[in-house]
């Protein structure tokens, strides 16, 4: 079967799942290129507004060049290309006429490691938040109280906002990272592995704003860990060798998937 | 496609499990056929070993959920794996159930005996419902043994004619105890006895709705024929 068909025949399956929900994202026959290599065939599909969606797969699948595709953090390398159509609320964000920097402010992003930056916890948050707006001292505290708090950070780092954001743990690190993104009050949050270097109980604690946030939030995360996919999201898109294998209902994904290709990978028979 | 986990340690587990509810459900096969035979013969020896059998059937009900358990909290499974775990739970639960039908029988067989009244008995008309159940069971744990659909939709067919057998033999029953009251309390003994066969025959179409559930993923239970039908015939 080649890409198409298969897309053809996942196209079908998707409509009776995206339906009952408003599209936030709508991706269409995309193709990604690092230089000649092709990392992602003709993916189609809609993901839902205020749910999380999980992007699950093997190392090399596609499933990070996808979410980098979103906020078209694939432009800072010239070699790299997209093809096809991203629309968000019906705007094409592959459109060459796009800010790229108020599509990262609608696309927020969180990546596998921690990256705070070499300043103070406060200046952290209120840094990406100067790019796009002029706040009064007072109502930028506002915005940090609350980014903090909407990261459940707030509690454990009030006392210490002028301290080095290096200075907190890796998980804290990690919410440090969320809370700059919703600062800026964007529309989706991208999540790439966001737990994969935290300890448990961090997972958990990330886990908890996941589900909190899609409230606000469309959510898309890219796990290696199945079972987090299993707890944290409403929609689950299984991708290999750059094709989406099937896009549906996570209870349905992680109890009676369509696909045997999904059966096979989501339990451990996949090799 | 790899029939095969990653983890070779999960096939075995998994085959392990499978192995021990086949064990249980030959034992338990083997209670049902020693108590319709204890009940056609008025046998107090096989009424006894089916009593006997019973102890080891609820402690590998035990085992079984131990082993699931473990499982199910070391390997988180999914898909077809949950599916298996979660039916072969029920399934235990079915099959001791089964087995506490055979030792009701055997313990009635032994009242009856002790009691002197067992020649006065017309065993014969319970025969046919009780061949039914304990056909059904084997067929049922030949189905597990090959995940076969086609016969689990038979066996939930058949399980209607032990149905409909167990409603025969109750008219007849009423019938005898209205046209002689000295009867009753034989009669009720013998519904006893009907009643218990016919569970069995129940617990027989439950394992085989399960049966449907692993392979297909749908739940079956309390549907009629014609839906299990369509269910099977829409996936």
């Amino acid at each position: 079967m080649t890409s198409l068909q298969s897309n053809a025949v996942l196209a079908e399956t998707d409509a009776a799942d995206a339906s009952a929900f408003p599209v936030k994202l709508s991706i269409q026959d995309l193709c990604f290129y690092y230089g000649k290599f092709q990392a992602l065939k003709h993916i189609s599909l809609d993901i839902p507004a205020n749910r999380v969606t999980a992007f699950i797969g093997p190392s090399g699948c596609g499933k990070s060049t996808l979410l980098r595709t979103f906020n078209r953090m694939y432009a800072l390398y010239p070699e790299q290309r997209a093809e096809g159509r991203i629309l968000l609320d019906g705007e094409d964000l592959l459109d060459a006429r796009q800010d790229v920097a108020l599509i990262r402010a609608r696309v927020g992003m969180v990546f596998q490691k921690p990256t705070p930056f070499p300043m103070s916890i406060f200046d952290n948050i209120a840094f990406g938040v100067k790019l796009f707006e002029d706040l009064s001292r007072i109502d930028m505290e506002e915005r940090v109280e609350w980014a903090l708090k909407k990261a459940a950070l707030w509690e454990e780092v009030k006392d210490k906002l002028q301290q080095n954001g290096a200075s907190l743990s890796g998980g804290q690190q990690q919410r440090l990272c969320i809370a700059r993104c919703i600062a800026i009050r964007p529309e989706i949050l991208l999540l790439d592995e966001p737990c994969s270097a935290l300890d448990p109980i961090s997972t958990a604690r990330i886990e908890e704003l996941i589900a909190e946030f899609k409230t606000d939030y469309t959510v898309i995360i890219v796990t290696h860990n199945m079972q987090q996919a299993a707890r944290c999201s409403d929609h689950t898109a299984y991708m290999y060798l750059g094709d989406l294998i099937e896009f549906g209902e996570t209870e349905q994904m992680f109890f009676k998937p369509r696909r045997r290709e999904t059966e096979d990978y989501i339990t451990g028979r996949f090799g | 496609m790899s029939e095969k986990h990653l983890s070779s340690q999960f096939d075995s587990d998994l085959n392990n499990i499978s192995s021990k509810l086949m064990e249980m459900g030959g034992l338990v096969e083997t209670q049902i056929q020693h108590a319709v035979q204890a009940l056609a013969q008025f046998s107090v020896p096989l009424a006894e070993e089916v009593i006997q059998t019973e102890d080891r059937v609820d402690m590998m009900e035990v085992a079984i959920d131990h082993a699931l358990t473990a499982i199910v909290a070391r390997r988180q499974p999914a898909a077809r794996d949950l599916r298996l775990l979660l039916a072969i739970s029920k399934i235990t639960t079915n099959l001791e159930r089964a087995g506490d039908e055979a030792d009701k029988i055997a313990r009635m067989v032994k009242s009856i005996v002790e009691g002197g009244y067992a020649r006065k008995m017309p065993i014969g008309d319970l025969r046919l419902a009780s061949d039914l159940a304990t056909t059904l069971i084997r067929r049922v744990l030949d189905a597990f043994a090959r995940l076969d659909v086609a016969e689990a939709v038979s066996i939930f067919k058949e399980d209607d004619l032990i149905d409909q057998e167990f409603k025969g033999f109750t008219r007849k029953l009423i019938t005898y105890m209205m046209e002689d009251p000295r009867t009753i309390s034989d009669s009720l003994d013998l519904l006893f006895l009907a009643k218990a066969i016919e569970r069995i025959g129940d617990h027989a179409k439950n394992i085989a709705e399960f049966i449907i559930y692993i392979v297909k993923g749908t739940d079956v239970r309390h549907s009629s024929l014609t839906q299990v039908e369509s269910a099977i015939h829409i996936q």
